[in-house]
């Protein structure tokens, strides 16, 4: 049975683009109108959505948009009204848009007003017997499931890396603007900028191709019977300016710092990675000092190839969570890797005579 | 002096998460394998919701924090044992089979439904708290559902800090992309914040205040009436842990220089 969908996604932070996942979701969305043989519209909200429209526009498909400039920034009111009012214009029955923190904040207040329901962190969405089906993960990636739901219009939101981007030629789209009343009342909240957590270098990248994992073993008395904080700072971090890794640190390690024990300096709860913290998506994932026990492996499970480093031959890591697993000092070895690293750096650019 | 806070904290219940979890087909859809009785804890974020809520209300006097709870009675009252020593609140459970395979959207009714009932809770004073997310259903969806229910259009998501301001307004740290926040300030309440883990530690029990918690926690529990969820909401196809399990390498009795020269070769590798 054929079923309308609209394809929503907001403007990035640039002002003038769609975010990258979005590109994926929008090929994720075509892919459904092409199973199901339903009509597919775009919705878009923004201060300025025509440059995203265009990026879109070679799909041929009708774009609908709130542009106005009290939705510069996010906010949940005002965004909340701009999604309400798209999706009662365009009336569809499912509602695919991409897992940012700006539409997951509204997603499901806005589902909430249109007597709907809502998905989020989506990972598939296939037909199955006339029906679409998605699949999510419950209990912190422990439990795959795939769901229906009858009721309509249905929200999913789904998450990045799990659908090929689309990719289209440029062209000029005919945007059909949607009133939405963004009143006084809505704007009680106010951007008041950016900030990045106080650390000496940007540590998070979601798209880096390694994540490197640190745990609380690089905090602990090492061979000598003495902490090296001062040490383990220094290899981390050219580790991570030499491979260009994004950093994840396990929940025992980023509560040390509230527990006022020595830390290592540029590692926030925002690393966090596992049961209570992220869980990245990045091809390769290196682990050091971390036990690998399920609280921290959930954290994972969108990880391809993973490699670990620890002193425990028998540590959570060699049940079958890692494909190798390196019984060795971490310290040790990642200062080697950052040797290594400089050689390439130096063979790559020789350093000059004086 | 700020004004004082009504502080309503919504937190369910989940299995430990070290407990190994195995789903089986119940007579209400998919259910955790003996789920009553795996060791059960607070929600680990709203956990941190009902610590920030604790530290703001004693720092505003006046202030007051309710714990809104929507779980199964005897598994809540276990879990009371341990977190009545943590924060002073009041509890207002809600007995029902909810799991992270219950509906969000039912769960949310629920939510806001108690809060409505609570006696002198105004709504120029009330901030909702909340993780948010669950470590059950994990989706992020019932706290925007239960300000929706309560006409509360100022929501932020993944707050890591709250700072009441000296006009009264507050200024909020929201995660976005890229480990960054993002900072709003609100004129003032009525709020509802979805916590991430915010930066207070995990407070160290107080036997003082458990009894004291405890005096009314258990006469509300005793009260309590079962509720129901609806069960066809969703429909589960299927529900099953990940069948990966990697043949995993382990490399011993080899040099740094060795494990260095490989890592290197694997980290260039596309």
């Amino acid at each position: 049975m054929s079923q309308s969908i609209l394809f929503l996604a907001h403007i990035d932070e640039s002002g003038g683009m769609l975010p990258k996942v979005a590109f994926e979701v929008f090929g994720a969305a075509l892919d459904m109108a092409a199973q199901s043989g339903g009509d597919i519209t775009i919705g878009l909200f923004g201060n300025d959505v025509q440059a995203a429209a265009d990026s879109l526009a070679s799909s041929g498909l009708r774009v609908l948009a709130v542009s106005e400039p009290e939705l510069a920034h996010p906010r949940y009111a005002t965004d909340a009204t701009a999604v309400e009012a798209i999706c009662r214009e365009a009336a569809a029955q499912i509602i695919v848009g991409p897992a940012t923190s700006r539409l997951l904040r509204v997603i499901a207040g806005v589902a909430h007003r249109l007597q709907g329901q809502a998905d989020t962190h989506i990972t598939s969405i296939d037909l199955t017997d006339g029906a679409f089906t998605a699949k999510r993960w419950f209990y912190r990636q422990r439990l795959e499931a795939t769901i229906q739901r009858a009721a309509r219009p249905w929200f999913l939101v789904m998450d990045a890396g799990c659908h090929e981007a689309w990719k289209g030629a440029l062209a000029t789209a005919n945007v059909q603007r949607v009133a939405a009343f963004l009143t006084s009342n809505l704007q009680r909240t106010t951007f008041a900028g950016v900030r990045v957590p106080n650390t000496a270098a940007q540590t998070i990248r979601p798209d880096a191709k390694l994540l490197f994992v640190a745990g609380a073993g690089w905090c602990k008395k090492q061979a000598d019977g003495k902490t090296h904080l001062p040490e383990a700072e220094r290899a981390i971090l050219n580790f991570l300016h030499s491979s260009g890794a994004s950093l994840g640190g396990s929940k025992s390690l980023v509560d040390q710092s509230g527990e006022n024990q020595a830390v290592l300096g540029f590692m926030t709860h925002l690393n966090q990675v596992g049961q209570t913290g992220s869980t990245p998506r990045h091809p390769k994932g290196l682990s050091t000092c971390c036990h690998g026990e399920e609280p921290h492996v959930v954290g994972w499970r969108f990880i391809n190839e993973r490699r670990a480093i620890n002193l425990d031959p028998n540590c959570g890591w060699a049940r079958g969570k890692a494909d190798v697993l390196y019984v060795a000092d971490a310290f040790e070895v990642i200062t080697k890797l950052n040797a290594l690293f400089a050689v390439k750096e130096e063979k790559r650019s020789p350093a000059v005579p004086a | 002096m700020s004004n004082p806070y009504h502080i309503v904290v919504c937190a369910g219940i989940v299995p430990d998460p070290l407990q190994t979890l195995e789903p089986i087909v119940g007579a209400s859809g998919p259910a955790l394998k003996n789920e009553s009785m795996l060791p059960a804890v607070l929600d680990p974020w709203a956990s941190h919701a009902l610590y920030e809520a604790a530290n703001l209300a004693a720092s505003i006097p006046g202030s007051k924090v309710w714990l809104v709870s929507a779980a199964p009675k005897a598994k809540l009252q276990q879990v009371m044992m341990n977190v009545a020593q943590k924060a002073s609140f009041e509890l207002v459970p809600i007995d029902v089979p909810a799991s992270g395979f219950a509906d969000a959207h039912a769960v949310a009714a629920l939510l806001a439904g108690a809060i409505r009932s609570i006696a002198g809770l105004e709504c120029s004073h009330l901030l909702v708290f909340g993780g948010w997310e669950s470590a059950s259903r994990g989706a992020g969806v019932t706290m925007q559902m239960v300000g929706e229910h309560l006409g509360i259009v100022d929501q932020f998501q993944g707050v890591d800090r709250l700072s009441i301001q000296s006009d009264g307004s507050l200024e909020i740290l929201e995660r976005i992309e890229g480990g960054r926040h993002m900072v709003s300030v609100c004129q003032g309440a009525p709020v509802l914040i979805g916590w991430a883990t915010g930066n207070l530690p995990e407070p160290k029990n107080s036997p003082q205040v458990g009894m004291s918690n405890m005096r009314a926690i258990m006469p509300a529990l005793q009260k309590t009436k079962p509720s129901a969820l609806p069960i066809d909401a969703v429909r589960y196809l299927s529900v099953a842990p990940p069948k990966q399990q990697r043949q995993t390498r382990v490399v011993r009795n080899s040099s740094a220089d060795a494990i260095a020269a490989e890592l290197m070769e694997w980290i260039a590798q596309d």
